[in-house]
């Protein structure tokens, strides 16, 4: 078969919604897209422990530290089933980590902020990951078939991590004048950033088209963008915040919120490594991996006697 | 592989009694104690599971995608295999 016959068919199968297996044939354009899309999703789990880990050992009560303990611990799940996806495709697991650590591969900027105060974390739950999950829910349709399964079951767990957020901030909302300062000031940092993970406007995107045409991706950034506001503005309501953007207003003839431009100069800056957590993020994975090295190695050792005792 | 890198392992999950072992994906582990650990962690934290195996991803052995038609052909050809290819009279019941 001519490769012009084989991308015929492979093109077939994504308009039929027949999703792509690991094994089948795809051109290498769309291998590499996926292979850049989920490590790079991938990286964002695991560098999304950070800022929340971060927050564990000073959590205001015992219930409150053990949902975060298994939220982070979802991440590495998340991180984990990611990376197995990438490798599906060929990738070398270990130098997609390192392709992170070097800065050649990109991870969610939103991680790139601190966590400054309690308020944050409970900002993190139910802004960072709610826009986390407008997106996933949409890639549960990827056309990439492991890509799909692992959203779908991230999927499944994420809608506690935003609920115990929002739950958190309503305590604060409902505490003292200062508690509920505390999360409209968390409110005011986290809005923006969260509408920035949604990435460029559908104009600056490099690689939405053919993403859409591939149906890797579904629905354009600002088409997810649109949504989370449009979900997120009245949660803001009930919890008696106010959205830090003069310009949020509904606008009844588009059956949407319009909102401000987002500050793109911001959202560049921290892309290329220049937010305020950039350095710090890297350097503590690049320590992780450093500080774990000698137990990867005795776990091999030890696994190699064990077989060599077996088979004696 | 780097030589501190983990080999690769596939998982298959028993859902509950009754119900065949699925696969679920695939984690590293230097050895099949840690994969079931690492399996218990990675896919069964919230009772997804009562059963987990495990198997070196290099002992898998698979269909060839390019001779997927001729090896399935014996199978797609042969329609009296199913209940529909034959014609029973109206009237005849419990078959």
């Amino acid at each position: 078969m001519t490769l012009a016959e084989q991308e015929k068919r492979f093109q077939e199968k994504i308009d039929n919604e027949i999703k792509i297996e690991p094994n089948d044939w795809m051109p290498d354009a769309y291998r590499q897209t996926l292979i850049r899309q989920i490590s790079q999703h991938a990286h964002s789990e695991v560098v999304g422990m950070l800022p929340e880990g971060n927050w564990i050992t000073r959590a205001p009560n015992l219930r409150r530290k053990a949902v975060l303990l298994a939220k982070v611990q979802d991440e590495a799940g998340h991180g984990l089933y990611l990376y197995s996806a990438t490798e599906t495709l060929g990738a070398d697991r270990e130098q997609t980590i390192d392709d992170l650590h070097s800065g050649k591969a990109k991870y969610s900027s939103i991680f790139n902020y601190p966590a400054l105060t309690w308020a944050d974390i409970g900002a993190i739950g139910w802004l960072v990951d709610g826009a986390a999950i407008m997106n996933q829910v949409a890639l549960c349709r990827t056309s990439y078939g492991p890509y799909a399964r692992a959203m779908v079951k991230i999927c499944k767990e994420e809608s506690f991590h935003q609920r115990q957020g929002y739950e958190s901030l309503m305590v604060l909302c409902n505490g003292t004048p200062q508690q509920k300062a505390m999360a409209q000031d968390a409110l005011n940092r986290f809005w923006w950033p969260a509408l920035m993970m949604f990435g460029p406007n559908d104009a600056e995107s490099t690689h939405s088209e053919q993403s859409i045409n591939w149906k890797i991706k579904r629905f354009t950034n600002d088409e997810l963008r649109q949504s989370f506001v449009d979900a997120t503005v009245p949660q803001a309501e009930i919890l008696g915040l106010t959205i830090p953007d003069p310009n949020l207003k509904w606008n009844e003839e588009r059956g949407h919120y319009d909102f401000s431009e987002i500050n793109w100069d911001e959202f560049w800056q921290v892309v290329k490594g220049n937010g305020p957590c950039n350095k710090e993020r890297i350097e503590a994975r690049v320590k992780a991996k450093q500080n774990g090295l000698w137990v990867r190695e005795a776990a091999n050792a030890y696994a190699k006697k064990r077989a060599m005792k077996k088979s004696a | 592989m780097s030589n501190t890198e983990w080999p690769l392992w596939e998982v298959f999950i028993r859902s509950k009694q009754g119900l065949n072992h699925k696969h679920v994906g695939s984690l590293r582990a230097p050895d099949a104690t840690l994969a079931l650990e690492n399996a218990r962690d990675v896919y069964t934290r919230r009772s997804e599971g009562i059963s987990i195996w495990v198997v070196e991803s290099s002992n898998i052995h698979a269909t060839d995608i390019d001779e997927v038609a001729e090896f399935f052909e014996p199978s797609d050809t042969k329609i009296y295999r199913h209940p529909t290819f034959y014609e029973v009279p109206e009237g005849v019941k419990h078959m």
